[in-house]
């Protein structure tokens, strides 16, 4: 059975079609890659994964270790082990970053039966991941992503990852705003998470951060529609000739 | 309902036979400063929605209920029945009940060598001399009709007394509980809280209901806040919600004084919570904190009047409203700065969440100025809770309910970081999430009035 299986997934937002049948498959163990234009809808696809209601499903199926992830709930699809890092990190002022930390892992271990960890035997495990992603001890009395600097939001959404632990792991974008040394970083906290049981979506515009993190596939979605798959070097072969031709190909492709 | 002047006659009568009767007739000041009260309060009346200080809320509910005293012959609940309302870490508790104090209720054993703690008849009749030289020397009743009222009636209330130099480390809370009657009760507790020079206190004054008849509890508490002694003052609404409370803080601040006005309304149905200080030494700190967070059809207004009257004062206001349902929450502060206060520094901020189309908030600063060089600034914003924040704390695993209730906390944590730490605001933050918790549940946030 495969960790994450899209069938023909459409949404739409405001009357405006978005997702126009996409089509995915992720096997445990497995990175893949979804690259395209601004505008394309990786962001949507991912949202719409982790369940935000503000896009509405207008066609399609996907199951999650063969769940209907549809009909679950952002927080369900959570504690079944799905997790967005976004693109955009919100700022929640009031909310110190540790404490929400904590609250979401014990949210989860709850949904699993398992006993709430307290700060005393958290704090030891959260240090180590903290260290692993080489970021200040001080993030993590400040409120979440508040003031945070570009690089220190997406280092906070690998940090969030590293201690939920989950099966899939979606990356926004995790690249954008990262210098190189970051960006060696935050991939080598995220290749640290690679396993068998564990899948990857990279989300991202350049082959920069392939080089770290090694695709075993790579998609490109134009206009709300996969428009052709391939292995690691599709992302170079984008990287040099562009989405032209792809463009092309998604207008010529027919509805579905 | 009764009309307003059917109402104003049955406040004559009970008058005149409270006058008779009541504790500390025969000192003459005492009588004259409840006549004066009572005179005030038949001259103007209750007010109106005309009156300007009075513009968004109705006091009709209250002025045109006939409400009496609770006198003689009432039975006092049982120390388990006030458990509920303990606050752990206080040094003292005086219970009041239904306006009048309960000696068998309270406790005072753990209070340190310079503080005392009692109730205001009791002191009247031991130390009549003490009280004259501060009692009603502080409240404004011209524009006041409820002070006024309260001045009338006074009999009884809190009072509070920490010598030159002495500081209380532990908070002494003030209990007021009004039982349930079969007729619409009245109270008017009048406390008196005076921190002499150098000294530190912290008070907290709680506001609670046992059963659930009507009651309207009309308070007074007069502060004065010595040169250089530091203040914490807390009043906690947490009655039911058909109750009435109207309440007015007078501070009047010596030289380099520095307190803090802490108000947090969580209960009650008609709420009016008055908070005037007069900081009226140079060098002078207010910290004017609150916190408002209304369901159903509960109405929370919040009235500050903040007075300069001398040089180099500084006063924050800070008040944030959560307001569900068809809660409509005010925030009316009015900034006097006089012509003698220069180098002021006045701040206002009023921050609200909207929880439904039918939540709503009424804002209005007013700034009178006479003096020349001085920094006021105000501001106000109303929003909702953000749908991007409501889905981040989903994504990751944190119930909805769970996820509405940290953020309503993040908001209210602005007004609770401004609180000391201690057994006062540990209280406070106990009551938030309680509140926080039933607002952000699915039954919570709509009206089941
Ligand atoms: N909540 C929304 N409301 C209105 N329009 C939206 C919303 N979300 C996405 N869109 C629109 O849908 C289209 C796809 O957006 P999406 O963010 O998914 O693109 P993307 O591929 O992630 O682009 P980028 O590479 O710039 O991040 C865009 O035209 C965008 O404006
Ligand atoms: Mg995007």
């Amino acid at each position: 059975m495969s960790l994450l299986e899209i069938k023909n997934l459409r949404a739409r937002v405001d009357d405006r079609e978005i997702l126009k049948g996409v089509n995915l498959t992720l096997n445990a163990g497995e990175v893949h890659s979804i690259m395209g234009p601004n505008g394309s809808g990786k962001s949507t696809l991912a949202q719409v994964l982790a369940r935000r209601e503000s896009y509405e499903i207008t066609g399609g199926e996907v199951l999650f270790n063969g769940r209907d992830l549809l009909a679950m709930k952002p927080e369900e699809a959570a504690c079944e082990g799905l997790f967005l890092a976004f693109q955009y990190p919100v700022e929640i002022p009031g909310i110190s970053n540790a404490y929400f930390l904590r609250s979401a892992l014990n949210a989860i271990r709850k949904y699993r039966g398992l006993d709430e960890m307290d700060a005393m035997d958290f704090l030891p495990k959260l240090r180590e991941k903290l260290k692993l992603l080489d970021m200040d001890d001080k993030l993590l009395n400040r409120s979440v992503n508040e003031a945070f600097s570009g690089g220190e939001k997406k280092r906070n959404e690998i940090l969030q990852m590293a201690v939920l632990e989950p099966k899939l792991a979606i990356l926004d974008e995790t690249d954008s705003g990262l210098d190189i040394d970051a960006l060696r970083i935050v991939a080598n906290g995220v290749n640290a998470m690679r396993s068998p049981e564990r899948a990857i979506l990279v989300v991202t515009h350049y082959q920069r951060l392939l080089n770290y993190i090694v695709p075993d596939r790579v998609h490109v979605l134009v206009d709300g529609r996969i428009v052709r798959s391939g292995g690691p070097e599709l992302a170079l072969e984008l990287e040099n000739k562009g989405y032209g031709e792809m463009d092309g190909a998604a207008r010529g492709a027919s509805p579905a | 309902m009764a009309t307003a002047t059917q109402a104003l006659q049955n406040y004559e009568q009970t008058f005149s036979q409270f006058e008779k009767s009541t504790a500390g007739r025969e000192l003459a000041w005492l009588q004259n400063l409840r006549r004066g009260g009572f005179e005030r309060f038949a001259a103007t009346g209750f007010p109106t929605m005309r009156d300007e200080d009075w513009r968004f809320t109705n006091p009709n509910a209250i002025s045109q209920t006939a409400f009496r005293l609770v006198r003689n012959g009432h039975s006092l609940p049982s120390r388990d029945r006030l458990a509920p309302f303990q606050i752990e870490g206080v040094s003292c508790q005086l219970v009041f009940v239904d306006g009048r104090f309960a000696p068998g209720l309270s406790s005072t054993e753990k209070l340190a060598r310079g503080v005392s703690v009692g109730n205001l008849a009791s002191e009247i009749a031991k130390n009549p001399g003490a009280i004259e030289k501060h009692l009603g020397r502080y409240l404004n009743l011209e524009r006041d009709a409820f002070g006024a009222l309260n001045t009338a009636f006074i009999e009884d209330g809190g009072y509070i007394h920490v010598a030159k130099g002495v500081i209380a480390e532990e908070p002494i809370s003030l209990l007021y509980v009004a039982t349930s009657q079969d007729f619409p009760a009245v109270s008017h507790p009048r406390n008196l809280v005076i921190a002499e020079e150098n000294s530190q206190v912290t008070v907290i004054e709680d506001y609670v209901s046992l059963g659930g008849g009507q009651a309207l509890c009309n308070t007074v508490t007069e502060l004065v806040a010595g040169d250089h002694s530091v203040v914490s003052h807390y009043m906690i609404e947490r009655e039911h919600t058909k109750s009435f409370n109207v309440s007015t803080l007078r501070i009047q601040q010596g030289r380099a004084a520095d307190v803090a006005s802490h108000s947090v309304l969580v209960g009650g149905a008609l709420v009016r919570n008055n908070v005037h200080p007069v900081l009226a030494g140079e060098g002078g700190e207010c910290l004017i904190n609150g916190l408002f967070i209304g369901n159903n059809r509960q109405h929370l207004d919040n009235y500050m009047l903040v007075e300069h009257t001398s040089p180099h004062c500084g006063s924050r206001q800070f008040y944030n409203g959560i307001l569900a349902g068809h809660a409509h929450g005010v925030f009316h502060g009015r900034i006097v700065v006089h012509k003698d206060a220069q180098k002021t520094d006045a701040k206002q901020t009023n921050r609200n969440l909207l929880l439904s189309d039918t939540a709503q908030i009424d804002t209005k600063p007013q700034l009178e100025i006479y003096a020349d060089d001085v920094k006021c600034t105000h501001g106000a914003t109303i929003g909702q809770i953000e749908e991007s924040a409501l889905f981040y704390l989903r994504s990751r695993g944190i119930d909805e309910v769970s996820a509405r209730r940290l953020l309503l906390v993040a908001f209210a944590s602005e007004c609770l970081d401004r609180m000391k730490p201690g057994p006062a605001r540990t209280h406070v933050e106990k009551l938030v999430q309680e509140h926080a918790l039933v607002i952000a549940s699915p039954a919570g946030n709509g009206d089941r009035s």
